[in-house]
Order: structure tokens, then sequence, then C-alpha cells
């Protein structure tokens, strides 16, 4: 089990606009929303209303800031959950199965009536996406809302993940990584959609588009003056302004 | 990553009870009867002390029995099986050379293979993360190999302590040393963990102002200063100290217990540092390692 | 061994029940499903099928489920039993707390209303709690736009009838160029992202203008760091280099706007006025024959360049002004922090878009001059602006600035630019003037808030020229305080000038921490008496749902719900949620039972209401006309046909005006909690001026007879002000402010620096605050997942400031300003404007509030940049202290702090701290769930 599978055809996974995405933390707390009373335990929360308040998230909203050698500064706010590795290293190295990658899809789980909460997957992660549940003892992470994408209890339309559902300005985007002619494959395309820290060898399945090429307005000509008011007058100016109609 | 009490003891003192037991399955100190039960005892005590330890930091330890199930892909599971299987293996050497006052030297050979094994796949625990690269090279087993193989030989007695220990000494030198340059060789940075690039990258915020599992587990920063006297206190106490003890001390049980002690505090610092200075790549993404 | 996976279900049930309301977390209103398992609140959604939000919902409506379970409810009636702000309350029934509110306000109503003050902080029912103290007769109401931004909106009234927000919007599905100037989040969230995503995806450019570069200026293509307090300054040169290029839409101007009005130049009470014809129309002169002719004269060709008599066309006085080389761009570009080359290209970028890049869309529309355009023309560069250009002394000019750029740009209301929401476009002429005369026993002579034309409408009384209102709200001070001036409220109450007051009522507004100037100072007046021992405001009542820092500093407590418990209704008579294509109105209803003694706050008004015998509120007989607020949304009708809930209503048919309906409520509910009426398609664009448009919005009853105008570039309400400060007015303010006004209340936009600058020396810098969005403007910061994110706040320090003053992660400084200091954690930003420092507002907390724990980061380590701030400017050496306002709205200038920085030890705790107030409701428990 904790074996991978051969590589899926179909590779589900989420494409990540950084170009777009604001900031705004709705992803964070519509996947905290959803996954606290969805598939498997909640997702608790220490000292919630104390000093050091702490739980468990499955997606999180980095910031960090560019500056270029010339130029301003940009920020850029950077989502991250589970990738769903193709060579997902936290399902090699569990030692009960717990940690598996669904040959069917390549959603990467843990089954957590078999985890024992020793924290190892979440070591071998390189991105951070597991949070071992400090209430239940069990390893938590993105299920990419496999009890939302296949659930037939819910439209169609709502067969996404939560996280994609409710992102206002549309920067995160769910579908078949595996297949090239779907909406994500071209958009990744397109855009030169990137892997996160690829010399780790993990192969990760959900992709970030970079930001744009910014802060370029200079490269705009100024408007060319009607004519030379100084030697016009107003007049003259508006004269030529008004010949236009 | 943090130095959590659990796993510092369950690799130190499983990592020493392996390579006692290891030197007493090889023949190396062929003692029998009460010997026999004070040196397999403490063998015994000290590899199933550390593996005890090692479930106290489980989120479900009641199912613990299910990390024998993945011993295909699992190091953690493989050192279950190894340690487990060392384990019985001994038992019957054991027995044979305190109740009996039999050596059994081709079963004790055998399972002082398998008790060497265990501490390979220990280590390979760690080894095989590629995540913290301080950790990912040969020196990782190298390292556990030599604590068990000098550990083991003190506790015993052996003639040749001294010099496995002081061995032990320079290679935990040449690891502190060549471990540190890694994760820069590896070239992970915050350019790589982000992709973002036109410009030097560094983390703004982070995602929350409080802390989080990722955080305590696997940014430790807490008292990575005081790394370098840290260092040269494990050097001392593994390795110069203990080997004096034994050259100086007539030797006995009161040297071996001195030089032990010393040798094992050394190694629980020394295994404090391995993981307090050991840098995962997430602290990348937070903008501290 | 075979790889086998742990059977899954993939198709778990996702609750029992799916309850669709609104959402109350910000004003933004975006339609909800609520989830319930077995009774119980368990996932909350975006509401697909909603206008405003079409299934999306920001950070703060997903993490709704910790404010209906907060720790920090409310949980009975309280009344204070121990001194003001010592927290020390006893739990009162309901019966007993109505019954001590009729007792204090039934005999001022009989004697003095307006010694009863109202004022709301998050209201979002503005037409019905006007209402109530239009009944009750007081002056004395306003909501809180007057700290917040009543300059945008105001001059966006004024201007062209309507603003951003709740008002209008970008024409998200067709803008090229989106150009955002200072904001952090906003009113329109969730549509503004939706927008920007929008524009994003077609391949569109944004070019975000703010000193701080976050949230949608980090994803703006250009960002344009702008100095704080300059944003009109900008505005003008780049309509001085528009104009210049002759870059400006003419035929637009002509047609729709004053630019073609003439502006009598003679000497007297007239000049400056617009020329009238004998029934006071305003005319132009017709190009093709020359005449005078009024300015709606079917098939007329309006002449910008005409002289009349001598007097010239607003075209041209405007002209002439922006043409100066006072406001080209090498002139101004030290000043805003902007290269003039980066201004050049601003305006040249804008241009491009405007006139090179027009879009049509194949749509005839008739014009109420009568003429019928083959096609809708558009030029696809749009605007949104907020607080950050507003919250200054020169904010409403500065808005101005901003509605007239787009104004000769032509986009306003045009495919691609600029779109108002129904019911705007209402221009300030279709809005009531305010209403302030007051007699005992009687209602109020009509609505307190409205649009002045002149001083005539000024709340002044009649017998001394003294404030008639206790926010000196409509005063020479600040005429066009179009919101009141809630920030004024307390400290003028205190002070007795204009006068004092008996009563103070106040609905979620946090007044004794983040919603005042000046915190500290405001605590004190909360609790300071006078000789007779008695508190200077003797009575503060308060409704708020939960435990915040006001609860302490008030007499007597009436727990409101939370957003779930409750109803309520977002109307078209208030602050609706419409978008350019849709009316829409919506619902609260109570999707849950309170489990606590707990009432919606409108609730309990109409209760009052009933009690005190309000007109409107009881029947002829005396006895009360609704059972609580659900009963009013019903059965009120402001006017015959016309009430709070637009769908629905007759029969269950009629659409804006109908007999009241008593399913109403219901028929919102299986309509997923709202109404939609789609703009029909030839009324979309152009609307102030397309007949189709006119017709339908007076069908749907948002007003009783066609209204269309022309947009005011010149704003002729401004130059009678100016006329009375002139000396040409029955009406005269007083001398000292005269020169102000005078300068200020130019009716064509102008910039002068922040008044703030004047004390500004040895403050080299500018201090900023925005909310988060995960935060802004929710009244969530003890939620419970909502912490985690924002628990503290850093004051965030330019590279050169960081750089010149040594500072490391983790140290702190002294900020200091005119009005005091503030000791603080700090963080480098680079992508800062280089004078400007800035924190997250509102996420420091008072100990013992919000039942958070007094240890929590948010008390240690959180902080406000309110102490700072002071209400009253310093003494300019006339003997007066003006308000920290724009003198024109009133509006509070957050944004003209100056302050300087050093670096200290890092103390124990953010300065200054406060001891902690004991809390009302019991210790939240320690984890969750």
């Amino acid at each position: 089990m904790t074996t991978l599978p051969p590589p899926s055809e179909k590779k589900l996974g989420l494409v990540i606009d950084l170009d777009t995405c604001v900031g705004c933390h709705a992803c964070v707390t519509a996947c905290k929303g959803w996954n606290d009373q969805g598939y498997g335990a909640p997702l608790s929360d220490q000292d919630a209303w104390g000093p050091a308040p702490s739980g468990t998230f499955l997606n999180r909203v980095h910031s960090y800031e560019v500056t270029p050698e010339a130029g301003v500064a940009q920020l850029v706010h950077f989502p991250k959950s589970c990738l769903h590795c193709e060579n997902a290293p936290c399902v090699t190295v569990c030692p009960t199965g717990a940690s598996y990658k669904r040959a069917e899809d390549g959603i990467v789980l843990v089954n957590e009536s078999a985890c024992i909460g020793c924290g190892l997957c979440a070591w071998a992660c390189p991105y951070g996406a597991r949070e071992l549940d400090q209430a239940a003892g069990v390893m938590k992470k993105c299920t990419l809302c496999v009890d939302r994408i296949y659930n037939e209890n819910l439209p169609e339309v709502d067969r996404i993940p939560a996280c994609v559902r409710t992102c206002p300005a549309g920067a995160r985007h769910f579908g078949d990584l595996g297949d090239p002619d779907s909406a994500v494959s071209q958009l990744v395309a397109e855009r030169g959609g990137i892997e996160l820290m690829p010399e780790q060898g993990t192969k990760p399945v959900n992709r970030y588009l970079p930001p744009r090429p910014k802060d370029r307005l200079e490269e705009t000509a100024p408007l060319a003056p009607l004519l030379d008011i100084k030697a016009t007058g107003f007049a003259g100016w508006l004269d030529r302004l008004l010949d236009r109609i | 990553m943090h130095p959590a009490p659990s796993v510092i003891l369950f690799t130190v003192l499983s990592g020493m009870g392996f390579g006692l037991l290891a030197t007493l399955g090889f023949g190396l100190l062929p003692v029998t009867g009460w010997a026999a039960l004070l040196f397999y005892g403490v063998g015994y005590a000290l590899a199933v002390a550390g593996l005890l330890a090692s479930t106290f930091h489980l989120g479900n330890p009641q199912r613990a029995l299910r990390a024998f199930t993945q011993w295909r892909s699992s190091w953690l599971s493989r050192e279950g099986w190894a340690s487990v299987a060392s384990l019985l293996l001994m038992a019957p050497v054991a027995a044979g050379a305190v109740f009996m006052g039999r050596l059994m030297p081709v079963l004790g050979g055998l399972a002082a293979v398998l008790c060497l094994v265990t501490v390979l796949t220990t280590s390979m625990i760690y080894a095989q993360l590629k995540t913290v690269p301080r950790w990912n090279h040969w020196t990782t087993p190298a390292l556990f190999f030599g604590h068990a193989v000098a550990g083991g030989a003190l506790l015993a007695g052996l003639g040749n302590a001294p010099v496995l220990l002081l061995l032990l000494g320079l290679f935990m030198a040449l690891s502190f040393r060549t471990g540190d340059r890694r994760f820069a060789d590896r070239g992970h940075t915050l350019a790589t963990a982000t992709g973002l690039r036109g410009g030097a990258v560094r983390s703004f915020a982070p995602p929350h102002t409080g802390t989080n599992y990722l955080m305590r587990e696997m940014i430790h920063v807490v008292g990575r200063k005081h790394a370098l006297k840290l260092r040269v206190i494990a050097l001392l106490c593994v390795s110069v100290l203990p080997a004096l003890v034994l050259l100086a001390l007539p030797s006995g049980l009161v040297a071996i217990a001195l030089a032990a002690a010393l040798h094992l505090a050394g190694a629980l610092v020394g295994r404090w540092l391995f993981f307090a200075e050991a840098e995962h790549v997430v602290g990348l993404y937070y903008g501290r390692r | 061994m075979t790889r086998h996976e742990p059977r899954l279900e993939t198709s778990p049930k996702v609750s029992d029940e799916v309850r669709r309301t609104t959402c109350y977390m910000c004003a933004c209103r975006c339609g909800i499903n609520v989830h319930l398992k077995s009774g119980k609140v368990s996932y909350i959604e975006g509401n697909r099928d909603h206008p405003v939000n079409k299934g999306v919902l920001c950070a703060k409506g997903s993490s709704g489920i910790m404010q209906v379970t907060a720790p920090s409810r409310l949980e009975k009636p309280l009344r204070r039993v121990g001194p003001r702000g010592s927290g020390a309350f006893e739990e009162i029934s309901w019966d007993e707390a109505l019954g001590i509110a009729t007792q204090w306000l039934a005999p001022l109503r009989a004697t003095a209303p307006e010694k009863f003050a109202f004022f709301t902080g998050r209201d979002q029912s503005q037409s019905f709690t006007s209402f109530w103290a239009q009944a009750f007769g007081t002056p004395n109401y306003a909501a809180h736009g007057g700290f917040c931004s009543v300059n945008m909106a105001a001059a966006g009234i004024y201007t062209m009838g309507g603003a951003f927000w709740e008002f209008g919007q970008p024409d998200w599905d067709r803008t090229r160029l989106f150009v955002l100037f200072g904001v952090a989040e906003d009113h329109d969230s969730n549509p503004i992202k939706m927008g920007i995503g929008k524009v994003k995806a077609r391949g569109g450019r944004i070019i975000g203008v703010n000193p701080i570069r976050t949230g949608y200026n980090a994803v703006a293509d250009d960002w344009i760091g702008i100095t704080p307090g300059t944003d009109g300054l900008l505005i003008l040169s780049l309509i001085h280099e528009l104009l210049r290029a002759g870059k400006v839409d003419l035929d637009y101007l002509a047609r729709w706007t004053n630019a073609a009005c003439l502006i009598d130049e003679t000497e007297g009470e007239e000049k400056g006025l617009l020329l009238r014809d004998d029934l006071g129309k305003p005319f132009v002169i017709d190009r093709r024959t020359g005449d005078a002719v009024p300015y709606d004269t079917a098939g007329v060709r309006p002449d910008l360049g005409a002289t009349h008599r001598g007097c010239r066309t607003v075209f041209q006085h405007m002209a002439e002004r922006y043409l100066d080389p006072e406001y080209a761009p090498e002139a101004v570009a030290a000043r805003c922090g902007v290269s003039a080359a980066r201004i050049r290209s601003l305006a040249a970028e804008i241009a491009e878009v405007a006139f090179n890049q027009t879009i049509e869309i194949d749509q005839s529309w008739t014009d109420f001059r009568g003429e019928t355009h083959e096609k809708m023309v558009g030029r696809p560069v749009s605007f949104h602006a907020m607080r950050g250009i507003s919250a200054h002394s020169n904010g409403f000019q500065t808005a101005r600035a901003l509605h007239v750029l787009q104004i000769l740009l032509g986009t306003v209301e045009v495919p691609g630019g600029f779109r108002f929401k129904p019911p705007y476009p209402k221009p300030a002429h279709a809005h009531p003037t305010p209403h302030s005369y007051y007699m005992a026993g009687r209602p109020l002579d009509g609505p307190h808030l409205g649009f002045p034309h002149g001083p005539e409408h000024l709340a002044l009384k009649l017998d001394d020229q003294s404030p008639a209102r206790i926010d000196k709200g409509f005063t020479w001070e600040n005429p066009l305080s179009a919101h009141g001036l809630m920030h004024m409220v307390i400290p003028n109450a205190v002070a007795g000038d204009p006068y004092r007051i008996d009563t103070l009522m106040l609905y979620m507004a946090n007044m004794s921490w983040n919603s005042s100037m000046n915190t500290k100072e405001v605590m004190g007046m909360l609790t300071r008496k006078d000789g007779n021992g008695e508190y200077m405001i003797p009575r503060i009542i308060y409704s708020d749902a939960y435990a915040s820092e006001m609860v302490a500093y008030a007499d007597l407590i009436l727990p409101d719900t939370t957003y779930l418990e409750r109803h309520d209704c977002i109307s078209l008579l208030d602050r609706p949620i419409c978008e350019a294509d849709h009316a829409a109105d919506a619902i609260r209803w109570p999707v849950v039972e309170p489990d606590r003694d707990v009432r919606g706050f409108q609730s309990v008004l109409v209760d009052l209401a009933g009690r005190l015998g309000l007109p409107g509120f009881v029947t002829d007989d005396g006895r009360r006309k609704y059972r609580d607020y659900a009963d009013y949304i019903v059965n009120h009708q402001r006017r015959p046909g016309v009430g709070p809930l637009f769908g629905f209503r007759g029969h269950g048919k009629d659409v804006g005006r109908g007999a009241p309906n008593p399913n109403q409520i219901n028929a919102y509910i299986s309509n997923g909690g709202f109404f939609a009426a789609e703009v029909p398609d030839a009324a979309k664009f152009f609307k102030p001026w397309n007949r189709a448009y006119q017709d339908w919005a007076v069908s749907m009853g948002f007003y009783d007879t066609p209204q269309p105008y022309l947009f005011q570039i010149y704003c002729e309400p401004m130059r009678r002000f100016q006329l009375a400060a002139e000396g040409y007015h029955e009406r005269q303010p007083p001398d000292h402010l005269r020169d102000r006004i005078k300068a200020t209340m130019d009716p064509l936009p102008i910039w002068y620096e922040p008044f703030g600058e004047e004390g500004a020396t040895g403050y080299p810098l500018h201090a900023l605050t925005q909310r988060p969005m995960a935060m802004y403007h929710s009244w969530g910061s003890q939620n419970a997942w909502l912490r985690q994110i924002h628990g503290e706040n850093p004051l965030y320090v330019p590279t050169n400031v960081w750089e010149a003053e040594g500072f490391k992660d983790g140290d702190w400084a002294r900020l200091s300003s005119p009005n005091g200091a503030i000791v603080v954690p700090v963080a480098h930003m680079a992508a800062l404007n280089g004078d400007t420092v800035w924190t997250w507002n509102a996420i420091g907390k008072r100990k013992g509030a919000w039942a958070l724990d007094p240890a929590a980061p948010e008390a240690t380590k959180g902080f406000l940049l309110n102490h700072l701030i002071s209400e009253l400017l310093p003494d300019r050496g006339d003997g007066y202290r003006w308000s920290n306002s724009d003198p024109i709205t009133g509006q509070a200038a957050w944004f003209d702090l100056r302050v300087r920085i050093e670096r200290v030890d890092p103390p124990d705790q953010a300065q200054p701290a406060f001891p902690p107030i004991p809390s009302p409701v019991p210790p939240a428990k320690r984890n969750r769930p």
C-alpha cells in the first residue's frame, strides 16, 4: 500500500495563479470549514481564544516580496497546500500504509484509521503540506476534497474542491493535469506553469502560474501635445481642440 | 528539526543497546551466567527502552502494530521488523549464555548482524529524507553505526573501545563540518521553493501570525546559537573523556560505568544537535530554517 | 502483496438541510448557503445564484461558523452596577431593560428630543434606523459614514449621481484597463476580487495607485507608490496631460455634462453660478444656431467653446485651470513621490485605451432629448477608489477630481467604463436635503441626512444659527457632511458644544476603541463627570452581539443576535446589493434560533417604538403596528406601494411597486434569500440620460418621475457656499471660517495640502492603516480561525527608514505624532512608499474584551494607531482648534497622520497598555472543537 501506484493517467490537481491571487485567505478558511466537518477528524484548534492559538489548516497563504535590482518591489501571495506529487515521498515513508496515493486519480490521502501519528510523512514532505492534528493525533492534509469532487449529493457544478469554489478572484483552478487537453493543462502551457522545488524530485501535480512581468509603465510613450500652448495661448488651444468636433 | 526527547532517547538508547547486543552476539565478550545476565540485561534494557521511547511521540500509539506492514517501502517499518527480529533472535543466545553457560556463535553472529541492521534501518529513517539535507547523506548511517559500535564496545569494556571512541569522535567532527554546507550545496533556496524570479525573494509575512505544527516540528531555531559550545561538549563527552577514563582508570565496572555515563551524556547532546541543527527545506517557505 | 486502497465514501451526505440567507461580515452582503446538521450550523459557503457573489465567499464569510459560536457572544441584557468603565454589570430581563430604556427616552421625547442621540456603527438597515430616529424627533442621528468614506460617496453623488462600491462598479466584463486608487479592501470586496480575476483572465491591465503594495495592488501590473494625501494632485496632473494632448471626450462632455453650461462672470450675488433661463434651467449655446437654449432641448449640439455676454463655459474655465503649468507632471512629481515620466506614461496609457480601443455594443438607445443612438459605444478604462484617497482633509476634492477625470475620458456609464448600480444614478438634487428642525413630542421635519444645495440647507438653528446637530453636521465647518460625523459625537457632547445631551444610543460602534480617534481620551470622556457628579454623557445605551470594548462604557446593554439568528433586509431604500445589470435586495432570516436571551436590535427598536408611541410605528389609537422587524419589513410602506423589499409584492408577482404581501419573506426564503430584477438591455448603459432606464427606474419605484440630469463637472452648490463666504447670502459663516470656505469649496476640483501637514515639522513620515482582507469591516477579531491569521500586527517600515534606523527583525520602535506616542513591533517592507509606515487596523484589542485571554497577542503585541490621531487639529494661533476632518464633508482625516520613528528596546508589551476590563461573558474554553 505504501508503495506508490504506477503513474495514473488521470492526475487531479490544482493550478494556482500567482498573478491573480490577492491574498485574501478565502481558500484558507473555506478549506478549514469544509474539512472541519468532512473527511476524517475535525481540524482542531488549540488555545483557540488564548495567548497562542494554533490549529490545523490544510491550506495556508504565504506572502513573499520580490525586489528586483532596479525598480519597485513586488508582493506575491502564495497559497500552499498538498501538491499531490507523483513521486510522493510522504507515501513511501509511511510505516502503516495510512498514507497512500490513489491509483485512480493520483490524489494523496491519509487513511486516518490506520495512522499512528508518527509524523514521518510530514518530515518527508518538502512543502509543508501535512499537519498532525493535535486533538486527533492523526495526520491531516489536503484531500483535494475527495468527498466533494465525486459527491453525487452535490450538484455537478459544485463537485470541485472547496477552495476553488470559494476563490473570489478565480486564482485557483482544478482539473486533470494528466490530460494535455484539459483546461488546467492548457493554462499551464500558456502561462508557463511551474513546479515547486523541482530539485526534490517529487514531481508535484499541482502547478503555479508565475506572476506576469510587472512595472513596465514607463515603456509607454508620453502623449504629444496638441500644439505649443505657450505660443498660441489658451484661445489657440481651444480652437485647435474644438476644430476636431 | 524539533529535538523531541522521545526521538533523542529512542535513537541514542536503542543504538547503544543494539551496539552492546551486537558485541555480545559476535562473542567479543564471551560472558556467561551472572555476567551475561548483566550485559545482556543492559543491552536489552537500552534497546527496549529506546523502542518504547519512540512510541511516546505517536499520535495514536495503540495502532503501533500497523507499523509492521509496510516493510517494502518504509524504513520505519523495516526498523520495526529488524528490531523485533534481532531481539527475538538474540533471546536464545542470551538465554543460553545466562542460564546454560553456553555460547552460540552462529546464531549469535546472525543476531548481531541483525542488531547492526536495526541500527542502520534507524539511521535510514533520517538519512532517507531529502527534505533534510544535513541528514540525507551516507554520513548519517555511518554516524549511527559508529555510535552503536563504539558504544557497544565501551559498554562491553572491550580493549579497543578507546580507539573506537576516538574514531567516532573524529567522524562526528567530520559530519558536523560537512553537514553545515549541505543545505547550500543542494541548492534549495526560497527561489526554487517558490519559483519566483526577477529579484531577491524574501518572506514578507507568514501565513498566520501564530505558530503551527510545521513550525514547531521542523523549524527549530531555539538554542542554535549555543551550537558550537554544544558540539565541543558532545565531542568531549562522546569520545575524548570516556576514552581517557578507560585509559586512565583501572579496567572494571567502575571505569566502564563512568565512561558510559559520559558517553551517554555526550551522545544525548550530540543527538540533540543532530535534530536541532538539521534544517528542513519547508523552513524556506517561512523565511527561517 | 497486492496494493489495495481503503474503501472511501466519496458521496457522503453533506448536511440535513441548506438554508440560504445573507452574510453580515462586511458591506458586501453576499448570499450564503448555511448547511445544518442536527439543527446546528455545520458549514457555510457562497450562494451560486446570488447576484453579488455568484457562489464565491471571502475568508470572513467562510469563517462565519466561528462567529455564530463565538464565546464572546453576549447572553442577556445587562445593567451597569459599578462605575462606568469598570465592567461591573448585572443581568436583567428584557422587560426590565426595555422598561429602563423607555423610562429614559419617553421624557426626552416629550421635552427635549435633541438630548437623545442615536448613532449606528455597523448598520445595514439605515433606512429603518433613520426612520425610527426621525419618528422620535431627534436631529441627532447618523451612521458611521462620517468616519469612513463620506468623501467618496458625497463627491460622487454631487459630481455624477453616485460613487464606487454600492453605487457603481467597473464594467468588469469589458474593461481593459482598471486603475485602482487608495484601496486596501473594500465594501465591494468579493465583486472587486471577481472583477480583478475577470480582467486578468482576459489579459487586461491593472494599475494600482497606493502607497502600499498589498492585496489588489500586489496583483497590479504596475504599482505607483504615491505619497499619501497627494492623489488629487496626481489626478489633476493626469487631467493636465490629457487636456494638453486634446485627449478628452468632447462629444460626451457636450452632451452629458455641464461642461457646455455657461458660468456667470458678472460681479454680484450670481457670480460663478450657471446662467439659467427664466424657468431656472441652465442653458447652453447651440453650435448649429448660436442660440442660447435649455440644455435638454431636442437636437441641441451644445458648444463647449461658446461665450455668451462675456460668460464662458464650464469647459473653458476648467481647461484653463488645469492647463496651468502648476499641474504639469514636473511640477507635481516630487510632491507626489511619482516621477514625471511615470505620470506621463500613465496619462498616455489611459488615453490609448480610452480613445484607441473603443468598444461597441450593438444595441440602440434613446436619450432624454429624444435622440436615438444606433450603438452603445464605450471607452474601456475604469477606475475605483476608496478610503485611501478620501480619508484626508482634502479627500472630497480629491474624490471629485477622480470623478471628473472619468467624465473627461467619457468613461462613465459606457461599455467598458464605470457603471452605476440601481437605484443609482441619483444626483444630489434627487436626494433629500438635510433636516434638523425638532419640536418636543413631534417627529423631525424630514430625513436627517441629505445633500445641501446651499447655505439654506445647513442644519443651523433658526434662532441663533448655532449647530442643530450634536456632531455639528451640515454646519459651516463641514457643510456637505452627508453622513454626519459620528467621530465628533462624544467629544462634542462632553464639551457641551454645541449643547449637552442626556442619552446616547449606539449600535455596533466601538467608540471606546478602534472606531475613535484618540482612543484613550475618548475612554476618559466616557467616564468624565461634571460638577454634580453626573457623567458628562449621563446615559449610554449600547447594542452589540459581542463583548466588544464598548460594552464596559455603557449603562444599559441590549444584546443583539448574530447574523444567522435574525431578520434583516438589505433594502433598495438603503444600501442595496444591486449589480450594474440587476436591481436586487435581500433578507436575513433566523436560520438558527438563538441559544441565549438575545434579540435582534431592529426588533428591539420596533418594540421600543411601540412603547414610546412613535408615529409610523403605532396605529392611530396608539397600538403597536409591528410585531417585530420581520413584520415591519413586510408591512411598512415608505410611499404607497413602495416598501423595504421590492420583490414579491402584491399577490407575489409585483416588482418594485405593489401592496404589502404577507408571504413576502417566505417568498424571499424560497428564492434563496434575495430578489433580483434584470435591467433591460436597452437600459444597461448611459443610465442618467437613457429613457429606457429612466422609465424602468420609475416602474421599479426608485423615483416617481424620470430624473435625467447632467454630470456636474462644475459643482454649483459648492459655489453657493463660496458666495456666502463672500458675503452674498442671508446666512453668513463665522468670520474665522470665511477664508477656508472660499478656498476649499471650489466648484472645480482642487488640491490642497492635507491640514495635518501644518503641524508636521519633525514628523517626516506618513502613517496609514489598512484592514486586512480576512477581517475587513468585520466584527470578527475574536474569530477562532481568523485570529490565527491576524493575531498581531507589526508596523511596516520602508527599506530606507529600516536601514537608516538600523532595524532588525524582531525590533520595536516608538512611533510619535503631535498627539502622542506608541511603542510597537516593526517589520520591513520594500514594496512601500519611502515616506510611509503602516499597519493592519483594529487587530489590537483591549485586555478582557471579546472573550479573549488577557495575554492574547491582540492585547500584548497588537496595537492601534488611533492613539496618535486627535479629533482636533492643533491650535493655529487663532484660538480655534479645527476638527481633524475634511472641511467640506467632515470626513475623519485618519490618513493625514504624520509621525516619526525611533528604535527602542523591546518592552514587555505594546504601549500604551491598558488595564484589563472584566469580561461580561464567561471565559472561553481552551480548545476547539
